[in-house]
């Protein structure tokens, strides 16, 4: 049951660029991915866009369709009207590279702003011990398939490229969350670093970054609400810090 | 070339996935300088669309697990055809390199005393998968990725540079292996963001490219998965061994057309989905090979039991290796018991309930609901075979992933053949990147330091400019998009999973055809982060590796794992003891046999010499072992 698809793809690079209408046939269960591979097989040999799994699974094909920040490969066309015109835009908190693809290096270099995993230093390989239900929570966080999105829609940084050096944003909160929460993570005061340099408390909570999750992680309710109010007991309750503390040191083997 | 981009290092990593990334830790841990080079971003390797498990003889679940079972069951897969020596170390260290990524950070699922949890596979004996939900090689990867960016934390500490020994070039496609006086040299590629060419001198080079699968029509790969590796290294000099052997995984989505052919996790069957065909038939009982007879249920009651009580049972028919699966469900459709959509039916909702299938195959029930409007958790899901591995690749020595012929070579996970014979089984390739990632880490970081540095002359440069330059100087000429979906038409048609004599000629005339039109390939825009001038290299490489695959299939005249024919069903113990060896003349690929290396006396008695019998010729069995 094909039909002619109505599409507005932004084509561009970093110095110009608009919106271009082409009219592509969709099928029958097709994602919005497949009508942009035939827009790029059959009419613009050069369009760029990423990809690669196309099954939602390693967060490449991020962008943002009608508006809403999304994986294309996830977005069903059959999704809009039949009439409806589907526009597709790259990412709006990176620099455009060229068409669909954005320039997402402000990720990769906040991820290394994040101390990495800290074991005990006795622990064996093969002698670790943890429960399923404490690894669960840690393991909801590396669910992340670091699309970006999450970091795409964050108003803290869409239109405030000032606050991009101080603002790890949302997929670096649930990262620094994972460490916090793992079991054998020695390393103390996540938490208030995340606070103190990654920017956590420039977070108002408005979980937009829930929303965009394709993994359907609980950014704000399950990472950065539990961090904020930690680091606030932390702040002015010595007996509950002393308390975390020693809760920590019992999760060693 | 005066303002070519041009880096110096001990060791260049191509590809970025579990073998790459394990290589690159193995190397830098080593002192030495390493350049991990990817076609995407880091992190997106096809390594994360891994979903079943790590296989490691651990003993976690069931004590009785140790290597030589996990050889057993790793060479019977294979049909006894996998260098031995390959699978006796993946088998001996896979356990440690499943602890050590716990050391760096892994959260695998876990036993009620702690452990890391196992499970279930086909073909493996014991539950022996260590995994995370259906998502395991998302967690590889994050793991290794981020232990490189611990690596470059502790860099940035000792020296101030966070990249002083270790560096992602990420999005660069690497065109050429570059030789000089015999040996590597180094590699040169491009930018895919700006087209701009990079020139990387190294001591020694280890390819860490995956796979073939976009080589066909309907895969479970990514665009990725084109061959790259398999095709430098037969550039460069290098072997492929065996490249006859593609495993079609037995479940592939078949409906809506657009996701056809991606991922339905082994772990389903493994967690006790079963296969029927339109009649409700549970077919998979009318397909247990001879040699499986005694470890495989022939009755329901018996297969159902088995998830209970799995010492007093035989395993359910749906456990079989993955080549006897996707036989079957062909067969199944090919009588007319299949549905509409050519697939058969794997239903897992009568099994577990709504909560035991989220919590333990999260993203099957994430695809299905989202992709094709089927809920796993009520209604039966429709799959069908898809090209999901490649078991031929890169001659290596087992030990150090050196590749035969080419000094400064090396190649490890998907990209090398011999581990897995005719047929891997599920769970064995996450294991097999970590040990053999580890192991050409090793070799290609002992070979850098007993050589000097080997510059790169600027012929060499010249020449593979030029090579990059030349699509942009055609006009009028051929698509590469048309000459690849041609490809796949070819490839699925005559070179899938049950193949003739006459049509693997054909493939290979039509073959020969296309490579000779893709030399015609003009690209339109310009360089800067366009895909049609990618998939011209791409196709490049996809069409050596089908001019491989055709010829080896054509000489294999047998039945076996990854092979079938039609006109020579069943095995021929005296093609057990031949491997197909690839090589590239610059012009075209030629296949010639190879003796296998005979196993040795130890391992020849690790097996009931009655289950020897069914593989190999009197004369071996008499011999009984090589030493």
């Amino acid at each position: 049951m094909a039909r002619k698809l109505n599409l507005r793809i932004w084509r561009g690079d970093s110095t110009n660029g608009g919106l271009q209408d082409v009219v592509v046939e969709a099928n029958e269960g097709e994602v919005v991915l497949d009508v942009i591979h035939r827009v790029q097989a059959t009419q613009m040999g050069d369009l760029a866009v990423r990809w690669n799994c196309k099954a939602g699974k390693c967060g490449s094909c991020s962008m943002e369709i009608n508006g809403k920040p999304r994986l294309a490969c996830m977005t069903q066309v059959s999704a809009y009207g039949d009439e409806e015109t589907i526009t597709v835009t790259p990412l709006r908190a990176f620099p455009v590279i060229k068409d669909l693809v954005t320039d997402v290096s402000f990720n990769y270099k906040k991820a290394m702003e994040i101390p990495a995993y800290a074991p005990p230093a006795h622990l064996k390989p093969g002698e670790a011990r943890m429960e399923q239900v404490d690894v669960e929570r840690s393991q909801e966080f590396r669910k992340c398939i670091e699309c970006f999105l999450c970091q795409n829609t964050c108003h803290v940084i869409r239109d405030h490229e000032e606050n991009k050096k101080s603002f790890a944003g949302p997929r670096f909160f649930i990262r620094i969350a994972e460490l916090d929460m793992h079991p054998l993570d020695i390393l103390k005061n996540r938490k208030k670093t995340a606070q103190e340099e990654h920017g956590l408390g420039m977070c108002n909570i408005t979980k937009c970054c829930t929303e965009v999750c394709p993994e359907h992680i609980r950014i704000t309710d399950n990472a950065i609400i539990p961090m904020k109010e930690r680091v606030v007991d932390e702040k002015y309750d010595p007996i509950r810090w002393l308390g975390s503390k020693i809760r920590k040191r019992e999760g060693i083997v | 070339m005066t303002n070519l981009e041009k880096y110096k290092y001990d060791v260049v990593v191509i590809g970025a996935g579990g073998a790459g990334l394990r290589a690159a830790v193995e190397a830098r841990e080593s002192g030495l300088s390493v350049a991990i080079i990817c076609k995407s971003l880091f992190g997106k390797a096809h390594t994360v669309m891994a979903e079943g498990g790590a296989a490691a003889s651990m003993g976690n679940v069931n004590s009785g697990d140790n290597w030589m079972v996990h050889f057993r069951d790793t060479m019977r897969g294979g049909k006894f055809l996998n260098h031995y020596r390959m699978a006796e170390l993946h088998a001996k260290e896979s356990p440690d390199r499943i602890w050590e990524l716990e050391v760096w950070g892994a959260l695998f699922d876990r036993t009620k005393e702690g452990k890391i949890s196992q499970r279930n596979f086909g073909g493996h004996e014991y539950p022996r998968l260590a995994h995370v939900g259906d998502r395991t090689g998302l967690e590889l990867i994050r793991t290794m990725q981020q232990r490189i960016v611990a690596l470059q934390q502790q860099d940035a500490r000792d020296n101030g540079n966070a990249e002083s020994h270790i560096k992602v070039f990420a999005e660069l496609t690497v065109t050429e292996i570059i030789k000089e006086n015999g040996k590597v040299a180094g590699v040169y590629g491009y930018w895919r963001e700006s087209g701009s060419e990079v020139l990387f001198e190294a001591k020694s080079v280890i390819i860490a490219t995956g796979g073939v699968g976009k080589t066909f029509k309907i895969t479970s790969n990514s665009w990725e998965g084109t061959g790259d590796g398999h095709a430098l290294a037969l550039k460069t000099g290098a072997n492929l061994v065996d490249m006859e052997f593609l495993q079609f995984h037995p479940t592939g989505m078949v409906w809506p057309p657009s996701v056809r052919g991606i991922l339905v996790t082994e772990s389903v069957r493994g967690e006790g989905g079963i296969l029927t065909n339109t009649a409700g038939e549970r077919f998979m009982f009318k397909y247990i090979p001879e040699v499986f007879k005694n470890i495989y249920a022939d009755n329901e009651a018996e297969a159902d039991r088995w998830y209970l009580d799995q010492d007093n049972n035989r395993r359910p028919p749906e456990l079989l290796p993955r080549d006897e699966v996707a036989r079957a469900i062909n067969s199944e459709v090919k009588a007319g018991r299949g549905t509409e959509h050519g697939g058969v039916f794997l239903d897992v909702s009568k099994r577990l309930s709504a909560e035991v299938i989220k919590k333990r195959l999260p993203s099957m029930w994430h695809q299905f609901y989202e992709l094709a409007g089927v809920d796993i958790t009520k209604e039966p899901m429709e799959v069908g075979p898809t090209c999901h591995y490649v078991m031929g690749g890169v001659e290596v020595e087992p030990d150090t992933a050196a590749a035969i012929g080419v000094p400064g070579l090396f190649a490890a996970g998907e990209v090398a053949g011999g581990m897995h014979g005719s047929n891997r089984l599920g769970g064995n390739s996450l294991s097999d990147l970590l040990v053999f990632g580890r192991r050409a880490g090793m070799g290609a970081s002992e070979y850098a330091k007993k050589n000097g540095e080997n510059p790169v002359s600027d012929a060499s440069v010249k020449a593979a400019a030029a090579r990059i330059e030349a699509p942009f100087s055609r006009t009028g000429g051929e698509n590469a998009y048309s000459l690849h979906a041609e490809l796949q038409e070819v490839t699925h048609n005559l070179v899938g999973i049950i193949r003739t004599g006459s049509e693997l000629k054909d493939a290979i005339e039509k073959i020969a055809a296309i490579r000779a039109r893709s030399a015609n390939i003009a690209v339109s825009g310009d360089r800067k982060f366009n895909p049609g001038f990618h998939l011209a290299f791409d196709l490049d490489n996809m069409l050596l590796v089908a001019e491989s695959t055709a010829k080896s299939a054509i000489l294999r005249e047998e039945s076996r794992g990854g092979h079938t024919r039609d006109d020579f069903p069943g095995m021929n113990n005296k093609w057990r003891q031949v491997n197909h060896i690839s090589s590239f003349d610059g012009d075209k690929v030629s296949v010639k046999a190879q003796a296998l290396p005979p196993i040795p006396k130890e391992l020849f008695d690790l097996f009931d010499v009655h289950e020897l019998e069914k593989y190999m010729t009197s004369e071996e069995i008499a011999k009984g072992g090589s030493n």
